[in-house]
């Protein structure tokens, strides 16, 4: 393998706001609070802070960033789009960067309002032109409705139920009622809640849907060789993969061969071919769930199940602490809070710490993914 | 900044009755076509449901949604080609609040993903209907089946004509 990734880079400091509906603080202040956190957690100041990566649709840009934290030069920044698909590829793309001497100490982060601020979707100026033009004005309007479609027909070809769904929705539940930080600390799913839940888009109800959360979050990318001499334990980004399926549509993925292979698929691929171990030895797993049916979408496209045996895989209690696979163990996006998937870094970092609310015992790996149904990205970080 | 608003009541030069660019009188979204989608709306104004194809002898592949090239062959040269409008239902969805303000006045609604006999992989989001003209939610839910045949017809909204979905009778 050329001049590798693997093992190359670490998180050494992480860092988050409080979840919450509504947050009184701005988005840049709120983007700050998480950064500063981070390093501090690091152990690093942030005049050393030399490289950048957010989201397309981060509103705080790195010039506010670097000036209002007091970074120095900063000679690497970039920005992933695609939504919640650019989570992990934040880190990647820092991990590239100091792994090849494009710099020595990046932060990665997304502060979003996206509890107190507006819908996206409610925009019609801004989403109409292609390919809105081919379903917005027949009321495919919200990512829900785009999702919903995918699952419908998941569910009908392979025999899925809403209570493979409900698992999905609890394991995520239970951990945040294990999390004091995650915006359903106090607040127990039961099945009757579930099945008895208003619709948002059918099939999919209530608690088929992240939150929405005003909240910001941040992470601290070295080298390995700088991570071993900083204040926290480092976690080592061991692989890390980007995914855009050819004839790939995004959320409408409707016009090509097989619309339920996503891009978890050809992520997962790049990513294990990278990586010195498999889907069965992942000890836990922090998987994107904006959606319900996108787990066990991504179950089988990371390789944890066969194709369409994703929502079975759910049973049993699988993906429960003491389950073959437990996910989200701070909650998710369903239970936790919904910064476009950040939080699932920040989880998957904690697991490797040893410091998770809900800790895997002994755990040494961990998958992390960003948005399915969306060109994604993952990481693969190990203790 | 410009002040953009000469009239007395400040709702400018368009008028306070005005749907917004995009939006028809009732508040439903008009598609807004770019370069590559206009041909499909102008023959959906005449009634024809066509899809963009390669016009190379030696390929003559379809493609959705429509594109500068064709990707199997990258020739630019394409054509509209004529669907005989038959399909099946592949999956379909019921969007309940909250939504933009006109569609929430239907909801719930269908949205439906129409897999076309003539191109099977090639699925086109509309809704079922009970008449051209009828509302998203005007066919009863229990009629929502994927599989069920469906043929298009077209209907006039805010005065754009867009593709609808009748249940074939079998
Ligand atoms: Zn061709």
């Amino acid at each position: 393998m050329a001049a590798g990734l693997k093992d190359a880079t670490a998180i050494a400091g992480i860092g988050q706001t409080a979840f919450a509906r509504r947050l009184p603080q701005t988005e840049k202040e709120l983007a700050c609070r998480a950064v500063l956190a981070a390093l501090d957690d690091a152990g690093i100041a942030p005049s050393e802070v030399d490289a950048f990566a957010s989201y397309t649709m981060e509103e705080t840009d790195e010039v506010e960033v670097a000036k209002a934290i007091g970074a120095g030069d900063v000679t690497f920044f970039s920005k992933v789009g695609y939504g919640g698909g650019g989570s992990c590829a934040t880190v990647g793309h820092l991990a590239a960067a100091i792994a090849t001497g494009q710099a020595s100490v990046g932060v990665a982060w997304r502060s979003r309002k996206r509890g107190s601020g507006p819908r996206p979707w409610k925009n019609t100026a801004v989403q109409l032109p292609t390919p809105g033009q081919w379903t917005r004005p027949f009321g495919l309007l919200r990512p829900a409705d785009e999702i919903g479609m995918l699952a419908r027909r998941y569910m009908h070809e392979y025999g899925a139920t809403r209570d493979h769904l409900f698992n999905v929705a609890l394991a995520c539940r239970n951990r945040a009622n294990q999390n004091p930080a995650a915006m359903m600390y106090e607040r127990p799913l039961t099945r009757e809640m579930y099945m008895t839940a208003r619709w948002i888009s059918e099939p999919l109800c209530l608690f088929d849907n992240c939150l929405e959360t005003d909240g910001a979050l941040a992470c601290v990318i070295v080298s390995a060789e700088r991570a071993r001499d900083c204040r926290q334990k480092p976690v080592y980004v061991h692989s890390v993969a980007q995914g855009l399926p050819a004839q790939h549509h995004g959320m409408v993925n409707y016009w090509n061969d097989d619309p339920l292979s996503g891009p978890a698929w050809t992520a997962a691929r790049h990513l294990w071919k990278q990586a010195d171990f498999g889907p069965d030895d992942v000890d836990v797993a922090q998987i994107y769930d904006a959606f319900t049916p996108l787990i066990p979408l991504s179950l089988e496209g990371y390789g944890f199940c066969g194709r369409g045996e994703g929502a079975a895989f759910t049973e049993g209690g699988t993906l429960e602490i003491g389950g073959r696979l437990p996910i989200n163990t701070g909650g998710g996006g369903l239970s936790e809070a919904y910064v476009h998937g950040f939080n699932l870094i920040n989880e998957g970092v904690k697991q490797l710490r040893g410091t998770s609310t809900a800790q895997v015992p002994d755990a040494a790996t961990c998958l992390v993914t960003a948005g399915e149904g969306v060109p994604t990205s993952a990481i693969l970080l190990r203790a | 900044m410009t002040t953009a608003t000469n009239t007395p009541d400040g709702t400018g030069t368009s008028g306070p009755a005005a749907a917004p660019a995009g939006t028809a009188p009732d508040g439903l979204l008009l598609p807004v076509p770019d370069e590559d989608g206009a041909p499909f709306w102008e023959y959906a104004a005449r009634g024809e449901l066509r899809i963009q194809a390669c016009a190379s002898e030696s390929c003559g592949r379809l493609r959705f949604p429509p594109r500068p090239c064709c990707p199997h062959c990258g020739s630019f040269d394409g054509e509209w080609r004529r669907m005989s409008g038959r399909g099946r239902i592949w999956s379909y969805v019921r969007p309940h609040p909250p939504l933009l303000p006109a569609y929430a006045a239907q909801a719930p609604y269908n949205v439906i993903l129409v897999e076309l006999a003539d191109a099977p992989r090639i699925r086109l989001a509309g809704n079922l209907v009970a008449a051209a003209g009828a509302p998203l939610n005007s066919v009863d839910p229990a009629r929502l089946r994927i599989g069920a045949k469906v043929q298009v017809v077209f209907a006039e909204v805010g005065g754009t004509v867009v593709p609808r979905w009748l249940l074939e009778r079998s």
